[in-house]
């Protein structure tokens, strides 16, 4: 997927004027937003949970590479195979080989942020084969060639005529006359069109949320049950997944988990959440006869030790644009790349560079909502901030902001010329704006004056008006 | 009961925008702590607390600045500031900003401890249970994000606002949503940042409230700014101004009567 993270204002303003995006914006977070309230407040340690989440993260995080190599070890013991991969490219090549070797020609996929981020689909459809989304989101969003909107809801920027639409004319076999007007209807159409596609599929493809090194397990968790269809029906399944999805035990798992349903969906555990422990051994009565685990770095090792290293932290649960107001405005297409909202503004400019993705991490309000929901207590703000340094260090600001900001500090820093400056501002803004008590428009203000007033001020400084009282009561007590 | 403690000495920072914008909310911070009982200094050589330049990531400015703050409040019992936002620079960023600073960082970390956001003072320190004041209207309360998740306002103000005489609240749905200001987000995004304060304003109408009140002048010239674009009849102040009685300043964004000095 080509990024479009640096053409982002023009992108927000395509989204802002769309008027059907806007009519789900205005819905769909506030019922994420409302399910995640009352699963934390339904649990009275969920509070305590995010600290051991943070704590257990960060001890990850510090050991990382004995983490890795004893879930190798468990993985191999187990007859898997694991294959490190330093980028996206190794990656896809590491996944195609897989499917070359077994003679694939369909390949089943799950739900996966990774395999967006490497752009699998469009290399395994240039090499032949077909890949078929089965999560409902994904699948639709495939059937319409969109990248996801968000990270856990895919077609989050889409409404249910849409998904008709869409439907309709995808799957030209069925009657034009039947009826796709409920919900139910519609997943019920594309159960039946993907239960075909697993029983042709020769690889399944998914990601993992999670990786237990004691066990040399991958985890993932649904809500449509298409993850295990996903896994177990082909003969060969792959698991996509970068370094830091490792815990160390079951029980960290089981702490992830806890942290990740109730974040995401409001949920107290997700409908499926499923461990695949190798591959099928014998006596088991299903299961795949190759296990793969391909082991993405693609830049993340690169941020341990860093500023941003914090980031890693991430279990995916999205609770950060659904409680962001700027990603609450324009949705996730705007971001233009995998990562949308909050975690994206910090993702993006590591993954794209700061010169493509700089946008992301000022546009930001810093109103730290983020934050305050993120179950892994990843400081989102803290690190947009220092993208901004990074920024601010190469001189990749806008020329304009820089200036005014330059000349509004060496003010600052010089106090009699400050208070100086402020009088003559206020005095003659106070002056002109009295009148009506706003400006309509005002030179250098249009950032601010397109929609809404300048208030005027009201003509004299606070510390000219209390140097005044001042010297006026000490006259009074001469 | 006498209090024969000395009166605490606060310094009151006053910040840029009531410095240069609304004077009147300094005055009204005064009288507020005066009449908790304080006395109040302006150190003259207080600017700016330099969050413009570390959201803007320049931390050079920014240590600069947090120096200066630091140094010209030296030796008060307390540092008062009526904003949640620049209250927050001061007591949660000018320790981090300065944790590398040998000669500096026991400073940051002593005014930072020192250092509260107006209303949360009144309450949380001084034990302010009612200011005195009376304001006829019905009002409705937007929580400054900064405050609100750096330093924790929230309750304290509606404390103190149920007890002002005449007052009615009409709680902001979304009051805890960002008004889309975020300083210089504002013009450097200004559509999105529309969107925020149109969904603001639509909330702000829908609770019927003739006034609309905050702690932090950011958002209130955002606010006040689209309100009156809309052509809305809201009225809008800081908070400090109905906490203290000091309501004969027109609203932000509305004309000075002619005859007033």
């Amino acid at each position: 997927m080509q990024p479009t993270t640096h053409a982002f204002p023009e992108n927000a303003r395509k989204a802002l004027s769309d008027e059907r995006l806007q009519k789900v914006l205005a819905i769909a977070p506030a019922g994420f937003v409302n399910r995640r309230k009352q699963a934390a407040d339904r649990l009275p340690e969920f509070e305590a949970l995010r600290d051991q989440g943070r704590d257990l993260k960060n001890h990850v995080l510090a050991n990382l590479d004995t983490y890795l190599e004893a879930f190798e070890g468990k993985v191999t013991e187990q007859g898997g195979h694991v294959h490190w991969c330093r980028t996206d490219q190794e990656a896809r090549d590491a996944i195609l080989g897989i499917c070359r070797k077994v003679g694939a020609k369909t390949v089943t996929k799950g739900k996966s942020m990774i395999s967006e981020e490497i752009g699998i689909n469009d290399h395994l459809e240039a090499n032949g084969l077909t890949p078929i989304e089965t999560d409902l989101g994904e699948y639709i969003i495939q059937l319409r060639r969109e990248p996801p909107s968000h990270i856990i809801a895919p077609a989050f920027h889409l409404s249910k005529a849409d998904v008709e639409g869409t439907f309709r004319q995808a799957h030209t076999d069925l009657p034009a006359d039947r009826v796709l007007d409920e919900p139910k209807v519609l997943i019920a159409e594309a159960r039946q069109v993907l239960r075909r596609k697993f029983q042709q599929a020769d690889v399944g493809i998914t990601g993992a949320n999670i990786m237990v090194a004691e066990t040399g397990s991958t985890v993932i968790v649904t809500n449509e049950g298409n993850g295990d269809l996903t896994q177990i029906l082909p003969r060969v399944h792959v698991v996509i997944a970068t370094i830091d999805k490792v815990v160390p035990t079951l029980e960290d798992a089981a702490l992830v988990l806890r942290l990740l349903a109730r974040s995401a969906t409001g949920q107290e555990a997700s409908a499926y959440t499923t461990f695949s422990t190798g591959p099928r051994r014998p006596g088991d009565l299903d299961g795949p006869e190759e296990f793969h685990v391909v082991l993405l770095d693609n830049g993340r090792s690169a941020l341990l030790g860093t500023e941003f290293q914090d980031v890693l932290r991430c279990i995916r649960c999205g609770a950060c644009m659904n409680h962001c107001p700027v990603y609450g405005a324009v949705g996730g297409h705007a971001y233009g790349w995998v990562y949308p909202g909050p975690i994206g503004s910090v993702m993006q400019p590591a993954l794209l560079g700061v010169k493509e993705a700089g946008h992301l991490p000022n546009a930001s309000t810093f109103c730290g909502r983020c934050e305050a929901v993120c179950p892994m207590r990843i400081p989102l703000p803290k690190m947009m901030r220092h993208w901004r340094e990074k920024e601010f260090e190469q001189n990749l600001q806008p020329a304009a902001m820089s200036r005014g900001l330059a000349l509004w500090g060496w003010f600052a820093r010089r106090p009699a010329l400050y208070h100086a400056a402020t009088k003559m501002a206020a005095r003659a803004l106070g002056m002109l704006g009295r009148g009506k008590g706003r400006f309509a428009r005002l030179p250098l203000a249009q950032g601010w004056t397109r929609h809404r007033d300048m208030p005027a001020p009201e003509g004299r400084t606070f510390q000219q008006m209390w140097a005044e009282k001042k010297a006026a009561e000490k006259k009074g007590t001469r | 009961m006498a209090d024969t403690r000395p009166a605490p000495r606060v310094g009151l920072f006053v910040t840029c925008l009531v410095d240069v914008y609304r004077p009147t909310v300094g005055f009204a911070a005064v009288k507020l702590l005066e009449d908790a009982g304080c006395t109040v200094e302006v150190p003259a050589s207080q600017t700016c607390c330099g969050q413009p330049a570390f959201n803007a990531g320049d931390r050079a400015t920014a240590r600069d600045l947090a120096r200066s703050t630091i140094a010209a409040f030296e030796g008060f019992d307390h540092v008062v500031v009526p904003s949640g936002s620049c209250a927050g620079q001061i007591r949660k960023h000018y320790p981090e900003l300065l944790a590398d600073d040998p000669a500096w960082a026991a400073r940051a970390q002593h005014l930072s401890a020192r250092t509260h956001e107006l209303v949360s003072f009144l309450t949380d320190v001084l034990g302010v249970t009612d200011t005195g004041a009376r304001y006829d209207g019905t009002i409705t309360y937007h929580d400054s994000c900064s405050g609100l998740r750096e330093l924790g306002v929230k309750e304290q103000p509606r404390r103190l606002l149920a007890k002002v005489e005449g007052l009615t609240l009409n709680e902001l749905p979304g009051a805890e949503v960002c008004c889309g200001f975020g300083g210089t987000f504002c013009v450097k995004y200004p559509d999105i940042s529309n969107r925020m304060v149109e969904a603001k304003t639509a909330d702000i109408a829908g609770t019927k409230a003739d006034t609309l009140l905050a702690g932090d002048m950011g958002c209130l010239l955002n606010m006040a700014g689209k309100l009156k674009r809309e052509g809305s009849a809201v009225r809008v102040r800081h908070v400090a101004e109905v906490l203290a009685g000091v309501t004969d300043t027109p609203p932000i964004g509305e004309p000075i009567k002619s005859g007033r000095a």
